[in-house]
């Protein structure tokens, strides 16, 4: 069991054409920025990607808009992204907004095998309409459905050769979800241990979920809304 | 005199309580964060996967791993913890937030709110809104009382796309404080100083009454 690639190339074999993507990150805090970057250079194309943001214009997930290798985002928020916008206005890219705590639950259920979910999220508003809702107690709720991916691509602060991953700060955010919603999972990761170096009781993501790891260097970590108080 | 933004916040200030678990916002709301009053026991929650947030960092404390949801570089305040954006919606959609405090575009007698879209125009997402109003305990909006050009935003229905339907409890303005009431008239708890009732009256689209004088909102 190696689940070590040599590089994020490597790491994406596999990775077809019209696929689904699951890509981690929120904005562009603990996005997997070398398997993005290596998916570009890969060239494949008519993705859909379920990802919380669609980066930057110049960064993440907006490198692969760039070059219009999204066929379809799902996502919540895409408002810091001019190339984004324009694609969606002249109809040449297709987007699904789902509210935030339904996209993370559906990606959720989705790897947790369970196929669909009733939320009181969007009750009343478009987010609900042509979608079963059902009464229970009192209040009604909506059906939501879970989120499988082809693969997933996370990033992880650190990992052992099992696949246990360890996140940190609010890098995590969608990751954990998303390395167990799709068949093949793709971790990149600050630093590779020694298998024993993590404590158990401390692992974010058990390595069951994650087939592939590949260890990044040189991270950028753009930051959008540097803010900062007088020392 | 309607309130300055910065009087806006510190009114929004006064609906948090001790011990209170609270969202807010991007936008105003995010202020709210500058005037906990001492000695109050305030826990901040970050939809991206956060309980604790401290003040902004210095500039030598800024770690691009570390932001709030409106993609912020934050620091964590004693006690922090650190969370899946599942765990953060669970907390949220499971009542566990006791208050959050929301930006609006426009917010209707019977407490919907709109801030997410505006067809032909801007299409941003609802990011983590809709679950907010959703599953916090208690929604309070801060906006301007009307928008440019002396639009109305409080209305007897929303135009916009909404966010969510019977989910505001109370709405704070430049000009007032408005509590809803589903099913009847919105009531007018506070002015600003030197704002009459027909001043509201006026700007708001909805229907509006009060229950003996409004007190003055106290900055």
């Amino acid at each position: 069991m190696n689940k070590i690639r040599p590089s994020a190339k490597d790491a994406l074999a596999g990775i077809a054409d019209g696929m689904t993507l699951a890509v981690g990150g929120f904005g562009l805090c603990g996005i997997p920025e070398h398997l993005i970057a290596a998916l570009r250079d890969s060239g494949v194309k008519d993705l859909t990607v379920v990802s919380n943001n669609a980066g930057v214009d110049d960064f993440g997930l907006g490198l692969l808009l760039q070059t219009r290798q999204i066929r379809k985002m799902v996502s919540s928020y895409v408002g810091e992204n001019k190339t984004f916008e324009r694609q969606f206005l002249d109809g040449s890219l297709e987007v699904e907004l789902v509210p935030q705590g339904t996209l993370a639950e559906r990606i959720r259920a989705g790897g947790a095998g369970i196929p669909a979910f009733f939320t009181p999220t969007g009750v009343g508003t478009r987010v609900a309409e042509g979608k079963e809702t059902r009464i229970i107690d009192g209040r009604e709720y909506v059906l939501e459905r879970g989120i499988r991916a082809d693969f997933a691509l996370i990033k992880a602060w650190k990992a052992d050769p099992n696949g246990n991953l360890v996140f940190r700060k609010t890098a995590r955010n969608f990751n954990p979800m998303m390395a167990t919603c799709a068949r093949v999972t793709i971790a990149e990761v600050e630093e590779i241990v020694p298998l024993g170096a993590l404590d158990p009781d401390a692992i974010h993501t058990p390595g069951i979920y994650v087939k592939r790891l590949v260890h990044g260097v040189a991270y950028q970590k753009r930051i959008e809304q540097r803010t900062t108080r007088p020392a | 005199m309607a309130l300055t933004r910065e009087q806006i916040v510190r009114r929004a200030a006064q609906e948090l309580r001790d011990g209170y678990s609270v969202n807010l916002g991007i936008g105003i709301p995010t202020l709210v964060a500058n005037c906990i009053p001492p000695g109050m026991d305030i826990v901040l929650q970050s939809e991206n996967g956060m309980l604790g947030i401290g003040p902004f960092p210095t500039e030598a404390e800024v770690d691009p791993d570390l932001i709030n949801a409106g993609k912020q570089t934050i620091t964590e305040a004693k006690g922090a913890v650190y969370f899946h954006s599942a765990d953060s919606f669970a907390m949220i959609r499971g009542g566990h937030v006791d208050l959050t405090i929301l930006g609006a575009m426009q917010v209707s007698q019977d407490g919907d709110l709109a801030n997410w879209m505006i067809p032909g125009k801007m299409v941003k997402g609802m990011g983590g809104a809709m679950d907010l109003v959703a599953g916090a305990r208690r929604v309070v909006v801060t906006m301007e009382h009307v928008a440019k050009g002396d639009e109305k935003k409080i209305l007897r229905e929303c135009s916009l796309p909404l966010t969510g339907r019977r989910v505001v409890h109370r709405v704070i303005t430049d000009l007032c404080v408005l509590d809803v009431r589903p099913g009847a008239p919105m009531l007018l708890v506070e002015l600003a100083p030197g704002v009459s009732v027909d001043d509201v009256r006026e700007r708001t689209g909805a229907a509006i009454t009060t229950e003996g004088t409004p007190k003055t909102i106290a900055l």
